[in-house]
């Protein structure tokens, strides 16, 4: 599938002689901006990151250890009624998503109920045993979250993926900012653009919302897995700018319950931990054991309600892409609503009614394994060769379980510069939304990510995507 | 807020590997120009003495090249497997500045990494002329380096990256002097005597101190009178006599501020107050060599008290 008879959410349907009303001043910005001005523009932020070091490393791929990802100039806009619309939609699918949590590593009313077959959770390996029975401090599960999105038409948005384990971008939210403020500052007067700078302090209010009661001026610290981990520069720009510590596994400990890190003039007690590693890393006594990440007993303060984890462990069954199918059942249950956020039609291969439709429709599809990330094991039906397709094929009637499909859908397509001078190319969207004790944020903006060659779907930064800066407008576009 | 113990040692990593990339920078720039005014063999001897204040005349030697500034200009800057060229310091200084992006400013950071880019991509160091502009390049990146940590806060993490580059310049220039004095003045030959002019201004220049070297000595290039300046003199940044003074200073600050203070602060009051007692004459009548072989182990055992006393992990 091409960008052909895709939306395009500045051009509309009618290219770049007749873009949506609501856009005419971004489409003649674009018009009257030189594309190699455009490009000059471009190039001096991407020469701007590479100097802060925004950099992300590829797993398999030693040549290029250090990358930035393609920074694209053009922005895309969201008008304040669609962000209205979708921030309701983003609030109660968060909100469903720690309820959930909540029920499962508890009482299970949603298993009982027979909502979700049973085996799906509790075989599935990310229900993490480990944390059955522990209540969060607050009741807080998924603090952080990023919720994939894609869009088909003017008010047609759905949800491609949910995010509540660690999800990162939210800093190249806010170093695309930093750059199109610097590089277009004519669009910032055209426009009334919802400011994302706010996000460190939010994240930091959330963090304190949920520090374990009685403690008056909680520690928070931001934990990474060190600098060689492909998203260091974010962990190290958000405790940076939370003004908090940014700790390694190594430099905390866990005495009597209560966790510390070690400094100069000894240690520390800790109260919130934003951890950006994976629960197997957390706490080799708890999870694997043979982990040189983590801080052994880590969990067991955990337990004993002394340290708050964002998130907290086990989330990865919130999820999970087998989940996933079940989100508008699982908002139903828990909001008593309909789901505002549709999900993409899914087919559970596990189901042999499914995946006999999978089969017989593989060119049609796109195929993901169930615990898959990162745009890896993944078949795009429609751009893939035959031989690929049989391989998939081969994969699927070995382990059904494992796999998942979606139809392939004519996604939203936004003005991207490229070689040849602007052309459509297709986006995703995550936006970040915030829950603390006290309420849920949504910070008016996120991550929006670009398939840089022509018709290609892939958005993964890994498979050679780009980003944008997101606008959300705070009046009426002009 | 107290400070990590692994982000403390990361600082005062940071600042020995940039002071030490800067001095290997200064150390081939003034080797060039000596090869270039002396003739053969003594700019072998000139490249063979840069090995020899660098201490990697033996690592250089099992690469089996002839000591020329070819060879030699190469593995003091780019060689990638010679932990001591200027590519592996800058590589330890990025990894150290990483792993504390957050105690360090914008500026200080893109110092750092836009000297290892410098670095980074470049596979030859091509004839004295390029060699000279790469190290004017890194001499700029490590300059505009310590500016910003001029202007960082005021706080332990600016502190510890200014300790640590005080004990690598202190020991830096303490073999830039033995190593020299040995090599220019063969056994049997005083201190008085005829002296090879250039071979004397390449040590000022390896500490930047020939217009200094004017100011405060009328008599013409001596021995002994450099000697004093780069031993006795705490007007010069890089003399001994002001690396002791400075790691002091440095030590009672951060004392101030984190309240930890003990063998380190005792081992640097006790070196000041030796060293201000001792008169140039006098060390060179005792004997240069040994004087400054002690200093570089006290130096060490100073860097092994600073560990201790900040908890580094």
């Amino acid at each position: 599938m091409g960008s052909r008879g895709a939306f395009d959410e500045i051009w509309g349907h009618g290219g770049p002689d007749a873009p949506r009303a609501e856009f005419s001043t971004l489409s003649q910005w674009i018009a009257d901006t030189p594309a190699d001005e455009l490009q000059r523009r471009q190039q001096s932020a991407e020469a701007a990151f590479r100097q802060l070091g925004i950099t992300f490393a590829v797993y398999g791929d030693s040549d290029a250890a250090e990358r930035i990802i393609p920074f694209d100039i053009v922005p895309r806009i969201f008008l304040q009624r669609e962000w209205q619309k979708l921030s309701e939609g983003l609030v109660q699918r968060v909100e469903a998503i720690n309820a959930f949590l909540e029920d499962i590593y508890g009482a299970r009313r949603i298993l009982d109920e027979g909502i979700i077959p049973p085996e799906l959770i509790l075989r599935n390996e990310q229900f993490r045993p480990e944390v059955a029975g522990i209540r969060p401090p607050h009741g807080v599960w998924a603090h952080i979250c990023g919720i994939d999105l894609v869009r088909t038409g003017p008010d047609e948005f759905y949800v491609l993926e949910d995010n509540a384990r660690t999800p990162s971008g939210v800093s190249y939210m806010l170093e695309n900012r930093e750059a199109m403020i610097r590089l277009c500052p004519e669009l910032f007067r055209d426009f009334r653009v919802a400011p994302v700078d706010s996000y460190p302090d939010m994240l930091l209010e959330t963090m304190r919302s949920v520090a374990p009661s009685g403690r008056a001026r909680p520690v928070c610290v931001v934990l990474t897995p060190g600098h060689f981990n492909s998203a260091y520069y974010e962990h190290s720009f958000l405790a940076d700018s939370m003004g908090v510590e940014l700790v390694e596994a190594a430099d905390l400990v866990v005495d009597d319950d209560i966790v510390y890190m070690e400094t100069i003039a000894g240690r520390v007690r800790v109260d919130v931990i934003y951890r950006r590693i994976d629960d197997d890393f957390l706490d080799p006594l708890v999870f694997k054991p043979d982990s040189l990440l983590g801080v052994p007993g880590l969990i067991a303060a955990y337990r004993a309600g002394n340290v708050a984890l964002l998130n907290a462990p086990g989330n990865g069954i919130a999820d999970d892409k087998a989940i996933y199918s079940y989100m508008p059942e699982i908002v139903r249950f828990y909001s008593g609503g309909e789901a505002r956020l549709p999900n993409v039609e899914t087919w559970r291969c596990r189901e042999p009614q499914a995946l006999k439709y999978v089969l017989d429709h593989l060119p049609e599809l796109v195929v993901k394994l169930v615990d898959g990330s990162g745009g890896y094991g993944m078949l795009v039906g429609p751009t893939a060769s035959s031989e690929q397709i049989e391989t998939f094929r081969a994969a699927l009637i070995a382990e059904p379980h494992r796999y998942i499909a979606q139809p392939t859908l004519a996604l939203s397509t936004v003005p991207t510069l490229t070689e040849k001078g602007l052309a459509p190319r297709h986006v995703d969207f995550r936006p970040f939304v915030l829950t603390g004790s006290d309420k849920v944020r949504v910070v008016p903006g996120g991550l929006t990510r670009v398939a840089l060659r022509e018709g290609s779907l892939v958005v993964n930064s890994s498979q050679g995507g780009g980003t944008k800066d997101s606008f959300v407008l705070l009046g009426d576009a002009a | 807020m107290m400070m990590l113990s692994r982000t403390a040692a990361a600082l005062y990593w940071l600042g020995r590997y940039v002071e030490r990339a800067d001095f290997i920078a200064r150390l081939v720039e003034a080797t060039i120009r000596l090869d270039a005014l002396s003739a053969r063999p003594a700019g072998e001897a000139a490249w063979q003495s840069a090995l020899a204040v660098s201490y990697t005349d033996e690592a250089f030697a099992a690469t089996g090249h002839p000591a020329v500034q070819a060879h030699v200009a190469r593995f003091l800057t780019l060689d990638a497997s010679h932990p001591g060229s200027i590519i592996r310091c800058l590589e330890m200084a990025r990894n150290n500045a990483r792993a504390v992006r957050t105690a360090l400013t914008r500026e200080a950071w893109t110092a750092i990494n836009r000297a290892w880019w410098l670095f980074a991509n470049r596979a030859s160091t091509g004839g004295a002329t390029e060699t000279l502009n790469l190290v004017e390049q890194i001499k700029g990146e490590t300059r505009g380096f310590e500016g910003a940590t001029h202007r960082m806060m005021r706080n332990e993490a600016t502190l510890l990256i200014q300790l640590g580059a005080a004990v690598e310049r202190a020991d830096n220039t303490a073999r830039l002097v033995d190593v020299k004095y040995h090599l220019l003045l063969p056994a049997g030959e005083s201190v008085g005597g005829a002296v090879d002019r250039d071979q004397w201004t390449t040590i000022l220049q390896t500490v930047s101190a020939v217009t200094a070297y004017r100011w405060l000595y009328s008599e013409g290039l001596r021995p002994d009178n450099v000697i004093d300046l780069l031993v006795s003199r705490s007007e010069l940044p890089r003399s001994l006599a002001a690396c002791v003074e400075e790691t002091v200073t440095l030590l009672s600050q951060l004392a101030k501020r984190t309240g930890l203070q003990g063998e380190a602060d005792r081992m640097a009051r006790a070196r000041l107050a030796r060293c201000q007692k001792a008169r140039t004459p006098d060390i060179i009548v005792g004997g240069l060599h040994e004087y400054l072989e002690t200093f570089i182990t006290e130096n060490a055992l100073l860097d092994s008290a600073i560990a201790r006393q900040f908890r580094f992990l």
